[in-house]
C-alpha cells in the first residue's frame, strides 16, 4: 500500500472543482484509493464521499492506494492537489 | 384554438416559429416491486449513460457560450453520474429491496442531498444538494422516458415558453435557432428581457400563465413590439405579422443609417448617448451601434468568472482591451458591485437579512481595501490606452467618495512614483443611493461626474424589490418623487459644472427620454440596442418644449398621471 499525507492549504478546501479533478485523477487507475480525514476515509474515486467530507482550509488529510498501479496513482493525485493549488 | 397572451415588451421584433416548452416535466413515478434485478440495473446503466452524453453536449454549449468556468458545473454533474459507491447504492437497493430504478435513486439520492443540507456550516457545501438534484432529475427523465428540456439541447427553429430564464439559460441560448422567447415572469428590467436585447432576440415577458398556455410545438407569434403572444394563429394573421415584421426590419434600416450621425435634438441639441455593458464581449454590439462612448461597464464579470480574485494584470488586459476599441470614447467603469444578490466563491461573505442593503459594492472595497487596491491599480494602468473614468457604486454619504478618492490618490501616486504614466482620469459616482441623490448639491462640489443608476433609485426609493411580483408595480420611473430627485441630481452636477449621466434603464425609456432631454440630462446609456432607436426619437424632439414638459409632469400627482401626459405631448414636443 502506498501512502501520502497533505496539508490542504487552498483557501476554499476541497470544492467542486478541485475534488471533481482529484476524483478523476484517482479514477484513472485500477487501484482502490482512499482519502482519510479526521476519523473518516471515503473512495477517492466517488465525487460523493470526497464532498461528503467538507474539508477545509488548514486540514490534514492522507490518501492512500492499494493495487498493481498505487505507485502512479499517488503520483498523480500529488501532481493534481499540487496543480490545483490544495497542497503545497 | 387561437389565443392572445398580453405580457411585456421586452425586446423588439416580431418571431414566429414552433414552441419548446424549457419547462420541467412530470417526474413523477410510483414505487413498484421489481422481479428482473439485472434488467432494472442494466435500465439503470442506460439512464446513466444516456444523461451523460446530453450533460457532454450541455457542457461543450456551455463552455462555448460561458466559458470554461461555467461549464465546470456540467463536469462535475458527470462525475457524479460516475460515482461508484453512488451506483454501487443504488444496484444494491435494486437487487436488496427489490423495488424499481426511480425509487432506487431516489432514495440513494435523498440521502446525500440531506447530508449536504445539513452541513449548515458551509454554504457551498449544502449548494452542492441542487446538484444532485439536478442530475438526479436528468437520470429520471431518461428512466421515465421523457425528454428533460436544456436550451443547449435546441436544434430546430423555435419560440422558447418558460417560467422565467436563468441567465445560464439565456447565455446558452443559440441565436441560430431561439427566435423568440416568452416567460410567465419578469419585467423590462429582470435579467431574461435585458439579455433578449443584447441577443437581439424578439421577447415577451411577464405574460403570466404562458407555460400553462401554450403547449409544445404550437405555433406561436412572439410580439416584442406590442409585448404580446398569438398562439396557434390563423394564416392570415401569419400573414398579417409577417408583413409587420418586414416593416420593422425596414425601420430597423433607418435607425441603421443613424449609426454614425450625432445625437442631435430637432433643435440641435447635442447629448451623449452612451452603451452598458457588462463585458468585454458586449462591444462589438456597441461599436456596431454607434454608440458614443461606454456609460457603464460592470466589472463583476471579472470577479463573478473566476475561483479566485483576478489579479492586477488581468483586470488591466481586460479593461486596456475596452478603452482602445472605443478609439478615445469615454468608458466609464463602475469598480466591483457584488454582494447583495452577487456573491462569490472565494469570497465569502455571510448570510445578511437584507443583502441588497447590506454589505456590498463600495462598502466591500473600502473594508477590502487590498482587493480595491488592486482594481484601481489595474484602472490606472488602462487609463494610458483611452479615455477612461471611474465609478463608484452604491455611494451613500461625502466620506465614502473622499476615502474612496484617497486610496485611488495613493494608488496613483505610488505608480507615479515608480516611473508609470497615468492618463487623465475622471472620478465620479453612481447615484443609486436616495440620500446621495438628495445631497448631490454637495457631491457635485467634488465628484467630476455623476451617473444616475435608476434601477436601484426607483428600489431604494420605494422601497420595492422590483423582482417581487407582489410589489413590482411600484417600480415607478416616471413617478413625480423620482422625476424630482433625477432632476434636482442634474440640476446640481450642472451648477458645478459637471458632467450628469443616467445608466439604468430608464435611460432608453421611450417615455422618460423627452423627459431626461427636458430636464438637460448630458448623457444617456443604455442597451446597445435602443441606442439607434432613442436617437431617432431625439432627432424629432425640441428640447425647449421637452422643458416645458418636464414643468408639467414635476407638478403631477402620479406615475400614470406623467406617463399620459408625456404620451399625449408626444406629437406637440415635435
Amino acid at each position: 500500500m502506498e501512502k501520502r499525507d497533505f496539508h490542504v492549504t487552498a483557501e476554499t478546501g476541497i470544492h467542486a472543482r478541485p475534488a471533481t479533478l482529484l476524483v478523476q485523477s484517482a479514477s484513472k487507475f485500477n487501484s482502490e484509493v482512499t482519502l482519510q480525514y479526521g476519523d473518516k476515509s471515503v473512495n477517492l474515486k466517488s465525487i460523493m464521499g470526497v464532498m461528503s467530507l467538507g474539508v477545509g482550509q488548514n486540514t490534514d488529510i492522507t490518501i492512500s492506494a492499494e493495487g498493481d498501479d498505487e505507485k502512479d496513482a499517488i503520483e498523480a493525485i500529488s501532481e493534481t492537489m499540487k496543480k490545483e493549488g490544495l497542497s503545497e | 384554438m387561437k389565443k392572445v397572451l398580453k405580457g411585456i415588451a421586452a425586446s423588439d421584433g416580431i418571431a414566429i416559429a414552433k414552441a419548446y416548452r424549457l419547462v420541467d416535466p412530470d417526474l413523477s413515478f410510483s414505487k413498484q416491486t421489481i422481479t428482473d434485478v439485472d434488467g432494472e440495473v442494466q435500465k439503470m446503466q442506460d439512464a446513466m449513460d444516456a444523461s451523460k452524453a446530453e450533460l457532454e453536449i450541455i457542457k461543450s454549449k456551455a463552455k462555448e457560450t460561458l466559458g470554461e468556468e461555467e461549464a465546470e458545473v456540467f463536469e462535475a454533474h458527470i462525475t457524479i453520474l460516475s460515482d461508484p459507491e453512488m451506483i454501487g447504492a443504488i444496484n444494491k437497493e435494486i437487487s436488496d429491496q427489490k423495488v424499481n430504478g426511480e425509487q432506487a435513486l431516489t432514495d440513494v439520492t435523498d440521502q446525500y442531498i440531506s447530508m449536504f443540507e445539513a452541513m449548515t456550516d458551509n454554504a457551498y457545501m449544502q449548494e452542492r444538494a441542487g446538484d444532485v438534484r439536478d442530475v438526479r432529475k436528468r437520470v429520471l427523465s431518461h428512466l421515465l422516458g421523457v425528454e428533460l428540456p436544456n436550451p443547449a439541447l435546441i436544434n430546430r427553429p423555435v419560440i422558447v415558453v418558460s417560467h422565467d430564464l436563468t441567465p445560464s439559460d439565456t447565455a446558452q441560448l443559440d441565436r441560430k435557432y431561439v427566435k423568440g422567447f416568452i416567460t410567465d415572469i419578469g419585467g423590462r428590467t429582470s435579467h431574461s428581457a435585458i439579455m433578449s436585447r443584447t441577443l437581439e432576440i424578439p421577447a415577451v415577458v411577464g405574460s403570466g400563465d404562458a407555460t400553462k398556455t401554450i403547449n409544445e410545438d404550437d405555433v406561436v407569434i412572439v410580439n416584442g413590439l406590442d409585448g404580446e403572444a398569438l398562439v396557434d394563429p390563423t394564416d392570415e394573421e401569419i400573414a398579417k405579422y409577417e408583413k409587420k415584421e418586414q416593416d420593422y426590419l425596414k425601420q430597423k434600416d433607418e435607425w441603421e443609417k443613424l449609426k454614425t450621425a450625432e445625437t442631435l435634438s430637432k433643435d440641435g441639441v447635442h447629448h451623449t448617448i452612451a452603451a452598458n455593458i457588462g463585458t468585454p464581449q458586449d462591444i462589438q454590439a456597441v461599436l456596431d451601434n454607434g454608440a458614443e462612448g461606454i456609460g457603464l461597464f460592470r466589472s463583476e464579470f471579472l470577479y463573478m468568472n473566476s475561483a479566485e480574485l483576478p489579479t492586477e494584470d488581468e483586470q488591466f488586459e481586460a479593461y486596456k482591451s475596452a478603452v482602445s476599441k472605443l478609439d478615445n470614447k469615454p468608458v466609464v467603469v463602475r469598480t466591483m458591485d457584488v454582494g447583495g444578490d452577487k456573491k462569490l466563491p472565494y469570497l465569502p461573505l455571510p448570510a445578511e437579512m437584507n443583502p441588497f442593503m447590506g454589505y456590498r459594492a463600495i462598502r466591500i472595497s473600502l473594508d477590502r481595501d487590498d482587493i480595491f487596491r488592486t482594481q484601481l491599480r489595474a484602472l490606472l494602468r488602462a487609463s494610458n490606452f483611452g479615455n477612461l473614468w471611474i465609478m463608484f457604486p452604491m455611494i451613500a454619504t461625502l466620506d465614502e467618495f473622499r476615502a474612496a478618492k484617497a486610496i485611488y490618490n495613493e494608488e496613483r501616486q505610488k505608480l507615479i512614483d515608480a516611473g508609470q504614466k497615468v492618463g487623465d482620469i475622471k472620478l465620479g459616482i453612481m447615484i443609486e443611493i436616495p440620500a446621495a441623490a438628495v445631497l448631490a448639491d454637495q457631491f457635485a462640489k467634488e465628484v467630476d461626474f455623476m451617473s444616475i443608476g435608476t434601477n436601484d433609485l426607483i428600489g431604494y426609493s420605494m422601497a420595492a424589490d422590483r423582482t417581487n411580483e407582489r410589489v413590482s408595480y411600484l417600480y415607478q420611473p416616471y413617478n413625480p418623487a423620482i422625476l424630482r430627485l433625477i432632476k434636482h441630481v442634474v440640476d446640481s452636477a450642472h451648477k458645478e459644472g459637471k458632467v450628469a449621466a443616467m445608466c439604468g434603464e430608464m435611460a432608453g425609456d421611450q417615455i422618460a427620454v423627452p423627459l431626461l432631454l427636458g430636464m438637460g440630462l448630458d448623457e444617456f446609456s443604455m442597451s446597445a440596442t435602443s441606442i439607434l432607436k432613442t436617437r431617432l426619437l431625439f432627432k424629432e424632439l425640441d428640447s425647449k418644449k421637452a422643458a416645458k414638459l418636464v414643468e408639467k409632469a414635476l407638478q403631477a400627482q402620479t406615475n400614470d398621471e406623467v406617463k399620459n401626459m408625456v404620451e399625449e405631448a408626444m406629437d406637440s414636443l415635435k
